[in-house]
């Protein structure tokens, strides 16, 4: 990074650290947090969809999806998050495998499974073996917002189901008196008011959501934590920047940066909250209305 | 013209994928002076040096994947990579799993480190080890109570916290750490042999490219290539080939 970085061993302190903390290494650190925030914004819409299709489907009146639907959010909220995640990727990638290997290489005799061993054909590996490490990062990072996805999605439905039920029923009958059809009754007065019963329970998902990240680890992607632990390790000689134990100070890092996006979430969360309340038949609706404009 | 680019853009999507074979090199990254990641970041040590060479005399292009040591046999049965190259020594447990090339690096001690003063019975004390290595399996046999961590450097702090008598490990590993801990660390009691070598691992059905490493590490041994290495990263010490 700098041209007095060359031999770090001679430096004076404020020189080494300076040398020390703009390493290739530190740069995936401070490049892990980018991740972490962009699986956040990616994870978080589409668990919403898995769980507002959850929610859906539980209360249809079609007997086979209302099964489907509460199968899915009682049997995902069941089943611990760290089984899931090991789970429903390494299934995910094999399901895809066998596929591609089914239609790519038809020709192919040996078994899939030998022993142990899952075999599919060169062609039909994802991402192929000749691919780039962006690709294969790229492709188990979706893996891995697919599994955060899927399980978040069985809370937020559950919690959607809830919201739903907690729409004062006079406002649908109402509705329905009106002459709209049941579609227009859900989209237009079931959904816009049960944002507000939902809230407090997404927030807490949200929370819930930012401290799993760490969970990124076991499906091979180099997250925030990892990389803490990595670098705050003991280094010996080995490494051209030894030291010792430096792990407390990481960890300490990543307390501060874990604390200051909690607070934020909070902050967002309240201003959200005043927004959905505004006009509602609750009692934060009612506050408002009677508060001195 | 369009169907002319498409054309050609899928025959050099096919040919690539005949001739440029890519081999996946999984290692763990946490366990210097065999493998580690090195301060710009990529995969350092004496694995890495040898696996490179070994990739070159096989004209193979080798691509260098880490992963936790926990689940790095699982990872390679299911083929996420190709090949396990991971200081990981060759054992008949192991071997039931995945196949194992000849190995590259001689038996090498295990050694224990504790604090200075600790004086304990190895088989009565507490002796922290890193999961699923053949110095976990070795202190449950002899009846000292284990303590597991995921990765290696974590049963160095549980020694420096006072969480474990003492730390079961490559000696290789420990040597620097003892060395320049200045006085914080010493060795514990006798080394103990232990293992068949290191050798690199490979799945069982993929016979041929363990035949290919095979060869490549006989070839390296017979034109003494590997003992300069093994003396570069391990120090004069270490054990060579004959």
């Amino acid at each position: 990074m700098f041209s007095f970085c060359s031999d770090p061993s001679v430096l004076p302190d404020w020189q080494w650290f300076a040398c020390y903390l703009t390493t290739g290494k530190h740069m995936g650190f401070y490049a892990s947090f980018g991740t972490v925030l962009l699986l956040l914004a990616i994870t978080a819409p589409v668990a919403m969809a898995f769980g507002f299709a959850g929610a859906m489907a539980a209360r249809s009146h079609f007997p086979p999806l209302g099964l489907l639907g509460k199968g899915y959010i009682a049997m995902v909220r069941g089943v611990p998050d760290i089984a899931f995640f090991l789970f429903v990727p390494i299934a995910l990638d094999q399901a895809l495998e066998w596929l591609r290997h089914k239609t790519l290489c038809p020709d192919w005799t040996a078994p899939i499974r030998q022993g142990n061993d899952f075999v599919v054909c060169a062609q039909a590996k994802l991402p192929l073996s000749s691919s780039p490490q962006s690709v294969h990062d790229a492709y188990s990072f979706a893996l891995a917002v697919v599994a955060f996805s899927v399980v978040f999605g069985a809370f937020a439905g559950n919690v959607l189901v809830g919201a739903m039920r907690a729409v004062p029923h006079g406002q649908l009958e109402t509705a329905e008196a009106y002459g709209m059809t049941r579609a227009q009754v859900f989209r237009r007065i079931l959904v816009p008011q049960m944002w507000v019963y939902a809230l407090p329970g997404l927030s807490n998902l949200w929370m819930i959501l930012i401290k799993a990240t760490p969970l990124l680890f076991i499906l091979g992607i180099t997250d925030i934590v990892y990389w803490a632990r990595e670098l705050g390790g003991m280094k010996t000689g080995a490494f051209a920047y030894p030291h010792g134990d430096w792990r407390l100070w990481y960890f300490l890092g990543l307390l501060v940066f874990y604390l200051a996006f909690t607070k934020l979430s909070e902050v967002v969360f309240e201003r959200l909250m005043l927004r959905l309340t505004h006009g509602q038949a609750t009692m934060g609706g009612e506050a408002q209305r009677k508060a001195p404009a | 013209m369009k169907k002319l680019i498409l054309g050609a853009a899928i025959l050099a999507l096919t040919a690539g994928g005949v001739h440029a074979q890519t081999i996946r090199m999984g290692t763990e990254g946490a366990y210097p002076p065999y493998n580690f990641i090195n301060d710009d970041g990529e995969v350092d040590g004496f694995e890495r040096e040898l696996g490179d060479a070994l990739c070159e005399r096989a004209q193979l292009t080798c691509e260098w994947v880490t992963n936790d040591w926990d689940s790095i046999i699982p990872n390679l049965v299911s083929g996420n990579y190709d090949t396990i190259i991971a200081g990981m020594s060759i054992t008949d447990e192991r071997d039931e799993v995945i196949d194992f090339t000849q190995p590259y690096l001689p038996p090498d001690p295990s050694a224990f480190m504790a604090l200075p003063g600790t004086d304990i019975d190895v088989a009565e004390g507490v002796i922290a080890a890193q999961a699923g290595t053949i110095q976990a399996s070795y202190i449950a046999d002899i009846g000292a109570t284990l303590v597991e961590f995921a990765t290696p450097d974590e049963t160095i702090a549980a020694v420096r916290n006072g969480e474990a008598d003492a730390v079961m490990a490559d000696k290789a590993y420990l040597e620097p750490i003892v060395a320049e801990s200045g006085g914080e660390f010493v060795f514990l009691g006798d080394d103990v042999a232990m293992g068949d070598g290191i050798g690199m691992g490979i799945r069982e059905s993929d016979a041929e490219l363990r035949d290919t490493f095979d060869t490549m590490i006989s070839e390296m041994k017979e034109e003494n290539l590997i003992n300069p290495m093994i003396v570069k990263w391990f120090g004069e010490d270490a054990t060579i080939w004959e």
